[in-house]
């Protein structure tokens, strides 16, 4: 294993919670938050690769306007002076954004994401664009145009993905905070190999105007962070609805707070909660991988929650069905990429040539294959056998689901299958590499809110996330789970370190 | 049901990547040709599942028709959308010729 970057890698930073804190009391200037965050990032990022861009200049002025509204007396917000980073896929007005594709190499988009926005509102410092497997296809960052990402726990391993950038930087100790996407469990996946924190909100909970699409029905912006405290309070400030997205829920975002009436995660008398039988002894789970899933149930057990197995039979079958719907999906979002409005244009002396020259030289391996796949399962002929199938098992999915949370509040399972593995491992075994999600994509298919948790470690040292699930719009009750577990599996590793 | 078709063939593989506006190489239709037929051949697991009268979902939400006042607001700056064209012209986005030497 090779070692850490940088003197904070691995042990935790400084929360995003008590950075806005200072700084909304004026005990620390933004600025100098930002300057030692760049530092940190132009001493271990050249090892690591999480970011394709660092916005250092755009990131000094707006901490400086941080600073200068607390000498006013003006509010920042409730991420006053906290340097975020965020996924190359979220669009940043004048600042380049590629999805680390070479179809958008250079390309500044006209206008902001909605996340972004709010992000600049709330007092939170961009630095710097993350990378990621090409348009979020994939699970290991490997799929980047641009290079890999590599895990900062172990240099020779992916990160996870395809938010693998968001959750490097995080884990790194780069940044406190960072945004990424979660098709399938983009955001999930990557946290639970980097060993931080990473929420995939309900559908429709955070706008996705501005999330270059991906797979519509699935596509969810989300937080990464070291603490879960700190990843509510992004999505606080980040979530609700936005008149940009029609698909954005109107009701307006709950409270997180764990010292809301019946919130806390210390007394969970009365909770019921499930274990995932299909997801957690599912084939290729690993033991130590299983064992935290079991930990993190124990832990709920001692604060009161009563805990069973649950049944959601038709999980398995969301990899299968996800493979069809999300190709789908994207081989008709990614039309767009014709070489005619923004973006590379191959050299061709006729419009037909024109395109498919441009997709053939703009794409790499990975995007082709998907949109193939997605336009054969959509093709005449094929429709119904392939993506009709794969929507009517959807269907199942959001059933089982349903039939499960009439017994239990919430559920547990396994967030990745595995550690991380080491990279170039997975890159010629397709269905190897895409059996990653298996546990995550469940959620993603029935628009459930879904959180990763560190929950110790497994093979090789390497950490370990468990997934506390939760039906839609319960955002509430899965972050009190989630503090909980992250509370219970700290305490139990403090008393093993005095335990001789 | 899927489990019961011929497998994908490479004359598919062409057919689909011209459909999709996607050059390929020879060795891409080979290697995409066997890659397509694994992921398809997992697929078929479903072929296997009861699905008899169970509805299809496209969507995780009920979707509803969201409407805004009907005021004038501003759109995205012209100029500005052009700047990132790979080639626009009086105001346009211009392309190669779409019609054939012949029309």
């Amino acid at each position: 294993m090779s070692a850490p970057v940088g003197p904070t890698a691995g042990t935790p930073g400084e929360t995003a919670r008590a950075i806005a804190a200072a700084v909304r009391r004026g005990d620390r200037r933004a600025r100098d938050v930002v300057e030692e965050a760049l530092a940190r990032i132009a001493e271990g990022d050249p090892e690591v690769h999480a970011f394709l861009l660092v916005t250092a200049d755009a990131a000094r002025t707006a901490a400086d306007a941080v600073d200068a509204a607390v000498r006013d007396g003006r509010d920042p917000g409730p991420l006053a002076g906290v340097p975020i980073a965020v996924k190359d896929n979220l669009c940043t007005r004048g600042v380049p954004t590629t999805c680390a594709s070479r179809i958008l190499d250079g390309w500044r988009p006209p206008y902001s994401a909605t996340v972004i926005e709010r992000v600049h509102a709330a007092g939170g410092v961009v630095v710097g664009k993350t990378n990621l497997d090409e348009f979020a296809m994939g699970s290991s960052t490997e799929n980047s145009a641009f290079g890999p990402t590599r895990n900062p726990l172990d240099r020779s391993r992916v990160p996870g993905g395809s938010s693998g950038g968001s959750a490097a930087a995080v884990a790194a100790g780069f940044v406190p905070l960072a945004l990424g996407s979660d098709t399938g469990g983009s955001i999930r996946q990557p946290a639970s190999l980097c060993g931080v924190v990473g929420v995939k909100p309900t559908y429709g909970r955070v706008s996705r105007y501005g999330l270059v699409a991906f797979a519509s029905s699935l596509d969810q912006v989300g937080p990464l962070a070291a603490t879960v405290d700190d990843a509510a309070l992004l999505l606080e400030a980040v979530g609700g609805p936005d008149p940009a997205d029609s698909t954005s829920i109107p009701e307006p975002f709950p409270s997180l707070d764990p010292d809301d009436p019946g919130s806390s995660p210390e007394d969970l008398s009365g909770l019921r909660v499930g274990i995932v039988t299909e997801l957690t002894h599912a084939p290729g789970v690993q033991p130590e991988v299983v064992a935290a899933v079991l930990r993190a149930a124990e832990v709920l057990e001692e604060r009161g929650a009563s805990v069973r197995e649950a049944s959601v039979p038709s999980a398995g079958l969301g990899l299968s069905a996800y493979y069809l719907i999300a190709p789908a999906e994207a081989s008709s979002n990614l039309a767009r990429y014709d070489g005619v409005r923004y973006g590379h244009r191959a050299a061709a002396g006729e419009i037909t040539e024109m395109y498919g020259r441009t997709r053939a030289e703009g794409f790499g391996a990975e995007v082709k294959r998907r949109i193939m796949l997605g336009t054969y399962a959509l093709s005449a002929g094929y429709y119904d056998a392939y993506y009709g199938t794969a929507q009517k098992v959807r269907t199942l999915v959001g059933r089982d689901f349903a039939a499960a949370y009439g017994e239990v509040d919430a559920l547990l399972a396994p967030t990745s299958p595995t550690v991380a593995f080491a990279l170039g491992e997975r890159t010629e075994d397709l269905l190897a590499m895409y059996l990653s999600d298996v546990c995550t994509i469940p959620s993603n298919l029935a628009g459930h809110p879904a959180i990763s948790v560190p929950a110790g470690t497994g093979e090789g040292g390497l950490p370990v996330g468990v997934q506390v699930l939760a039906p839609a719009m319960g955002e509430p009750v899965m972050f009190r789970v989630a503090r909980a577990v992250e509370a219970g599996i700290a305490a139990a590793a403090a008393a093993e370190v005095v335990t001789p | 049901m899927a489990a019961d078709r011929e497998p994908l063939s490479r004359a598919d593989v062409r057919h689909v990547a011209h459909l999709a506006r996607l050059e390929l190489t020879d060795g891409e239709v080979e290697l995409f040709t066997e890659q397509l037929r694994t992921v398809l051949g997992h697929a078929d697991d479903l072929s296997g599942v009861d699905l008899t009268g169970v509805p299809p979902t496209a969507h995780p939400l009920p979707l509803r028709n969201v409407l805004r006042a009907d005021v004038p607001r501003p759109g995205l700056d012209r100029d500005e959308v052009l700047a990132e064209a790979p080639d626009a012209v009086d105001g346009r986005f211009r392309v190669p010729r779409i019609l054939g030497e012949e029309g």
